[in-house]
């Protein structure tokens, strides 16, 4: 033995040691991987996050950002908002990775390691938009229950990856597919092994859509591992949850999906309007599909203080789930008036697009400016509160920055 | 006789110097031990010390009515719900709702289908008495308005 190769052995067990727990693969850990358990238990430095990132949890980790923190036209690593459902990978071994394509719709049950993934199908980078379900709960009356969530919970980054259709249909899929789910590394909080934390996916017509990717890169990186190191499944303008972290196996499903939160009120939404607080019948629930269109002002940021005759340049990004947004408006007198505000094109379908504005304030004192994005139906989004729902997900409220001119 | 003598003070001689070899190894060996407890007996240009009083980590400290570990109100039935909830999940988790008796039941019931947690017993009402008196639901109507604003120059 090598002593070099004894010495990272010695040191890997040792560290088994340390948390208690045998580290499988002890010798084919990533190359500069520290177990987590040992890092800094400073979130922000172990992450990478900026620190004016907020933590709402964790165990399990969950993170958002704040409105200013977004204003780049893609969202760096620093500022992306973290939701996990249960724990990180303790290790990945990346040499003996593998994704494994099964499930009762496959025609042949496939696997392939990370190297194969790369060099077999044809790579693609998209910009793609991915809001948690329950970004806005916090706001919710009654309160909704889970991660209080204000407005940080998106972000738009550029992910790198291979086309979902390509692999699934190299394995083959049968006509009876309706459903893909997706199984992954993460542990579950209570540790037990034959737990998933989370297993959703998506309806085949997602799935099979050019922009639904296996990504293995992330702003032209590899994917860190809270954000789902080594493969992500990539699912734009649908709730945050179907874009699956460290995947290893995705299952093509003959009936919708029924992996873990899947069903009960975790994302899902009851399929009729409720009074606020209302009980519903579990048939009664319905499973979020496309995120409806929001916007963000995230320039300048809150609590601003100009002078009496300065035009206030605002900037920010608009996004519509599966559509376009095809309208965005700012009002300062509490959506009395509305004005128009200049928004950009899509870089590429389910990216979020930026738009901005002058604005003139008539007279001195305190100002909210609102802003109020329309999509492709015409729908826009709502000044209050959007419907109530037991588990306090789809607020697409407008969003608002209160603004004093002296 | 002489040389007899002669000889006896030789073996002295030997003797003395073999007491004195002895006691040097002796002594440098109380010193090499010394040191290896006190590597800093024998640093001369150390700077002088300074006293640090360890705080102790008391997981039961309460400060202000908070439970200083886990950001718990200190309330009746508070270490019950700290020895049942937050094995599996940061007190975090629970710090951020507002729940009534009755939903926060159903995030237990929720629990013990899906989360692996079993069954209270006796505990429940303790916890969910805890959690629906010190953390009920908030009537915010149906848009907030903003608060905290930090305010700042805008050049």
């Amino acid at each position: 033995m090598k002593r070099r190769s004894f010495v990272k052995k010695a040191t890997i067990s040792s560290f088994a040691t340390l948390i208690g727990a045998e580290i499988i693969f002890g010798s084919n850990i990533l190359e500069g991987y520290v177990p987590l358990a040992l890092q800094d238990p400073d979130p922000f430095k172990m992450f990478n996050k900026n620190k004016e990132m907020v933590l709402l949890n964790d165990k399990p980790w969950n993170m958002e950002a704040q409105a200013h923190l977004l204003d780049d036209a893609i969202t760096p690593n620093s500022c992306m908002f973290i939701r996990n459902n249960g724990l990180i990978p303790e290790t990945i071994d990346v040499k003996n990775w593998v994704l494994k394509i099964d499930g009762e719709s496959v025609t042949k049950e496939k696997t392939y390691t990370l190297a194969e993934l790369k060099s077999k199908f044809k790579q693609y980078t998209y910009q793609l938009t991915i809001e948690c379900g329950g970004n806005g709960r916090s706001e919710f009356n009654p309160p909704a229950q889970g991660n209080q969530w204000t407005i940080g919970a998106v972000h738009c980054a550029s992910w790198t990856g291979v086309r979902l259709r390509d692999v699934l249909e190299d394995a083959g899929i049968k006509n009876n597919a309706v459903y893909i789910g997706y199984h992954a590394a993460d542990l579950h909080l209570s540790r037990d092994p034959k737990k998933e934390p989370i297993s959703r996916g998506c309806p085949m017509s997602k799935a099979l859509q050019d922009e639904t990717l296996i990504a293995f890169k992330m702003n032209g990186e590899e994917i860190p591992l809270v954000h789902g190191y080594p493969l992500r499944l990539v699912a734009g303008g649908w709730p945050a949850s179907v874009s699956g972290k460290s995947l290893n196996r995705i299952s093509i499903r003959n009936i919708v999906h029924d992996g873990e939160k899947m069903g009960g009120d975790s994302y899902r939404v009851p399929c009729k309007p409720i009074e606020p607080g209302e009980k519903i019948k579990d048939e009664d629930y319905c499973i979020i599909e496309s995120m409806p269109v929001k916007s963000l002002i995230t320039y300048p940021k809150s609590g601003a203080i100009i002078n009496k005759g300065k035009t206030l340049n605002i900037r920010g990004h608009a996004w519509a789930g599966e559509l376009e947004v095809t309208k965005m408006e700012y009002s300062i007198d509490y959506g009395s008036t509305w004005k128009v505000c200049t928004v950009e094109k899509a870089k590429n379908r389910l990216a979020w697009q930026h738009f901005k504005a002058s604005v003139d304030f008539p007279q001195t004192g305190y100002y909210e400016v609102w802003a109020k994005a329309t999509d492709s139906n015409g729908k826009a989004q709502p000044m209050l509160l959007p419907g109530w729902n037991p588990k306090g997900y789809l607020n697409n409220a407008c969003h608002r920055i209160a603004v004093k001119v002296k | 006789m002489s040389e007899e003598l002669d000889f006896f003070k030789q073996v002295k001689k030997v003797y003395r110097l073999l007491l004195l070899l002895f006691s040097l190894f002796v002594i440098a060996g109380g010193a090499l031990v010394y040191y290896m407890a006190n590597p800093e007996f024998f640093n001369f240009n150390k700077a002088p010390e300074v006293a640090v009083v360890v705080e102790e980590l008391d997981p039961d400290r309460i400060e202000n009515g908070i439970h200083v570990e886990t950001g718990f109100v200190d309330a009746e039935g508070m270490m019950t719900v700290v020895r049942n909830c937050t094995a599996c999940h940061s007190s975090k988790l629970i710090l951020q709702n507002r729940m009534s008796a009755d939903r926060w039941n159903t995030a237990i019931k929720w629990m013990q289908q899906t989360q692996n947690l079993p069954d209270l017993g006796k505990n429940q009402e303790i916890i969910v008495n805890y959690l629906a008196t010190n953390y009920p639901p908030v009537d915010t109507g149906r848009r907030p308005g903003l608060t905290n604003i930090d305010w700042y120059e805008l050049d």
